[in-house]
């Protein structure tokens, strides 16, 4: 059995004026939003100034927060309490509009509006993977220039999409990067350029297959993107760059969410491995939706005992006709505790494998609520247990 | 008890993460594994979970014999192979298998166009994944010697990407109006929209899953992509209705805690209290859910929620489920 991992002091963490970011990171279905929004709600009722960057929320969660329109601008949340001094605001992210923005802001008008219209913009600014994730990290970069600006933020909490892997997020800039530079854009770029004979024949070859493949009219599109967008890429580049440098400094936190389910506790142990190579500062491991040990000192097995004895206990001698349904009313409550005592069992031994291969990593773990959270009050109740 | 869904060849499976799509996709494939029937199961994200449910190594791009299916009584099984796709891999294979590139094919990957299509190009990979899918189906003449199935499990992406995943010639509308590709995707379409395929969407009694499967729903019929089951996962114990959760009382549970000799532990009696009114209003909202589901109008199967599962032998008994349910 291995050591109960480090607590980790939430409350330590969003009063600490030298964190400006907390990224909550980690796989889908694991509550990084509602955990998101409740850290921000949390902060600023302690006195922080601060917006939260959701991407996905859920309906009546985004209503109560008063962002049901995507409109890629921070409002503030009113039910805010503002006693201490500070005050939150939240958006949603509209990764279509973002990109646009970072076009419109990096080439002339005209060059933007080709751009803009190119399908092969339209496709990629929309559907590729990767572009929700880079776009909430250029966002986070736009929104910390601003605050640094304008001193309207001295927190920002962002929730990540929810991707096909946590690490898609951490890799979306060096892609991106990747891809601009990447010999196939080069290729795009100066087909008459060849350095050598040999690379020209490979060439005529290449370009020969996309033909074939793709046709003509998809390879004239996409080499017409190709030249538009190349003005903008050096721009784009800088700025990925600079969103990774930005998520390394030491004023950035980063929680790594996850529910004590097998896939989601390894998605976590790769994230928080994938971070400390990248030199990324971890603040902890946030474990939602925790099964709680039941008061009482009996075991599962003496539960589930006396539930069948209850079960099987002859309806002689009782006076009321009620009182055999009052008995199973007891056994349901005892298997139901049982299952309890096995699910917590079954959840310290996997959160006891992650804490052995990751002894360093302060944890805390929030128990499942008995309802959905969709108010200030439920998140107000989520950032109390969070700060346990 | 016969299947809900004899003519379907192709099920794909769906649902919001943390709902359990990929076990529902498993256990859906050893169901269908049976009377000699060959199935394959696919897997199209890149996360190799195939392999960690069933606890073998890393699946290649290759199809593996995986399992035995789930046999009837007095039946012989069939079995379940698995395939990883890979969307780099299924390029190249492609254009093989279609255009005998060879060393264009070569050349292609030498100038980062593979990698470009693949990483970055939109729309491309998904028309990559769901391509190979649809030929592990429909099975191309050119692929000599592949095994025929006799029904294929998609593991797909969740239930936000779904559409676009699978309406191929949509994503493709942009950019390609004419040409070779063009005209693959459409046939591929041809297959989803039919009768031969099925979406199912796996839920949890939970608000955000519910709707999610709700909009999934409407956004499939919306493109005429045929919707199959909703598989309720990670369903809790439900002897005990919410009023009788919540008329729990400490004298009534003291007393019948006695009578089954059990002895009054401190805290134990307002424990199984609490634990019962906790229970209760996860019941409520549980039972809401569940109207919701109903009102789909679609066939709904439950399966529980194992307190020890994860492993194999969970897998088969999740299958058994699915199929007294009449999925398979």
């Amino acid at each position: 059995m291995s050591a109960a991992p480090r607590h980790l002091d939430v409350d330590a963490l969003l009063d600490d004026r030298g964190v400006g970011i907390v990224v909550c990171c980690g796989s889908g279905g694991v509550g990084k939003t509602t955990t998101s929004a409740a850290l921000a709600l949390r902060a600023a009722e302690r006195g922080r100034k601060v917006v939260v960057l959701t991407i996905d929320p859920a309906r009546r969660l985004a209503q109560s927060m008063g962002i049901e329109a995507l409109d890629n601008t921070p409002r503030p949340v009113s039910g805010a309490d503002r006693a201490a001094g500070g005050h939150l605001d939240a958006m949603m992210l509209d990764m279509k509009r973002t990109f646009d923005e970072v076009v419109e802001s990096q080439a002339s008008p005209d060059k933007a509006r080709q751009i803009l219209e190119n399908p092969f913009y339209v496709a990629l600014s929309s559907s590729f993977a990767g572009t929700q994730e880079y776009m909430a990290m250029e966002k986070l970069g736009q929104i910390r220039r601003d605050a640094e600006r304008d001193g309207t933020y001295d927190l920002i909490v962002v929730d990540t999409p929810p991707s096909r892997s946590a690490l898609d997020f951490l890799d979306a800039p060096e892609r991106l990067s990747s891809f601009l530079d990447g010999r196939f854009i080069k290729l795009m770029l100066a087909p008459a350029r060849g350095p050598a004979r040999l690379v020209t024949a490979g060439l005529g070859l290449v370009t020969g297959a996309l033909t074939k493949v793709l046709g003509a009219q998809v390879l004239r599109d996409l080499q017409t993107f190709v030249t538009a967008i190349d003005t903008v890429f050096g721009g784009f580049r800088q700025r990925a760059m600079a969103t990774y440098a930005l998520l390394q400094d030491s004023r950035t936190a980063f929680l790594v969410v996850a529910a004590p389910e097998p896939d989601a506790l390894r998605e976590a142990a790769y994230f928080v491995d994938r971070l400390s190579e990248d030199r990324m500062p971890l603040a902890g491991l946030v474990v939602n939706r925790a099964a709680e040990r039941p008061d009482g000192d009996l075991s599962a097995e003496a539960a589930y005992a006396a539930a069948e004895r209850l079960r099987e206990r002859p309806e002689s001698g009782t006076d009321e006709g009620t009182e055999s349904t009052d008995a199973a009313v007891t056994a349901g409550l005892l298997r139901l505790y049982a299952d309890q005592e096995r699910l917590v069992e079954r959840e310290t031994r996997l959160r006891g494998r992650f804490t052995a291969a990751h002894p360093g990593v302060s944890t805390v773990v929030v128990p499942a609520l008995p309802s959905d959270v969709h108010d200030l009050d439920g998140l107000r109740r989520v950032g109390g247990l969070l700060a346990r | 008890m016969t299947s809900d869904w004899p003519g379907v060849q192709l099920h794909v499976v769906t649902g919001k993460g943390g709902t359990g799509k990929s076990t529902v996709a498993a256990s859906l494939a050893l169901a269908l594994a049976d009377e000699g029937r060959d199935v394959l199961l696919c897997e199209v994200e890149g996360r190799q979970g195939i392999a960690r449910m069933f606890d073998v190594d890393p699946l290649p791009y290759e199809e593996r014999r995986l399992a035995t299916g789930l046999a009837r009584e007095g039946g012989r099984a069939g079995t379940v192979h698995a395939l990883h796709v890979d969307p780099e891999a299924a390029l190249l294979e492609y254009l093989a298998m279609y255009y005998r590139l060879g060393r264009a094919g070569r050349a292609l990957d030498r100038f980062g166009v593979v990698e470009f299509a693949t990483t970055i190009a939109p729309g491309v990979r998904d028309v990559l994944l769901t391509g190979k899918v649809y030929e592990a189906v429909e099975r191309n003449s050119r692929n000599k010697g592949a095994i025929r199935y006799d029904a294929v499990v998609l593991d797909a992406p969740p239930t936000g990407r779904i559409v676009q995943f699978l309406n191929v010639s949509n994503e493709l509308a942009g950019l390609a109006k004419v040409g070779p590709i063009r005209s693959q995707a459409d046939t591929m379409m041809t297959l989803f929209r039919s009768p031969r395929t099925a979406v199912h969407l796996v839920t949890v009694l939970e608000e955000m899953p519910v709707q999610e499967t709700t909009d999934g729903i409407a956004e499939l019929r919306a493109v005429d992509l045929p919707v199959g089951g909703v598989v309720v996962n990670l369903v809790r114990p439900q002897e005990l209705g919410a009023d009788q959760l919540a008329s729990a009382d400490a004298d009534t549970v003291a007393r019948d805690l006695t009578t089954a000799g059990v002895g009054l532990s401190p805290g134990l009696v307002e424990g199984l209290v609490r634990t019962g009114h906790e229970a209760a209003e996860r019941r409520a909202l549980e039972d809401r859910q569940r109207r919701l589901v109903a009102a789909l109008d679609v066939p709904t199967y439950e399966l529980p929620r194992l307190t020890q599962g994860g492993d194999l032998a969970a897998l088969y008994e999740l299958a058994a489920l699915l199929r007294t349910q009449g999925m398979a």
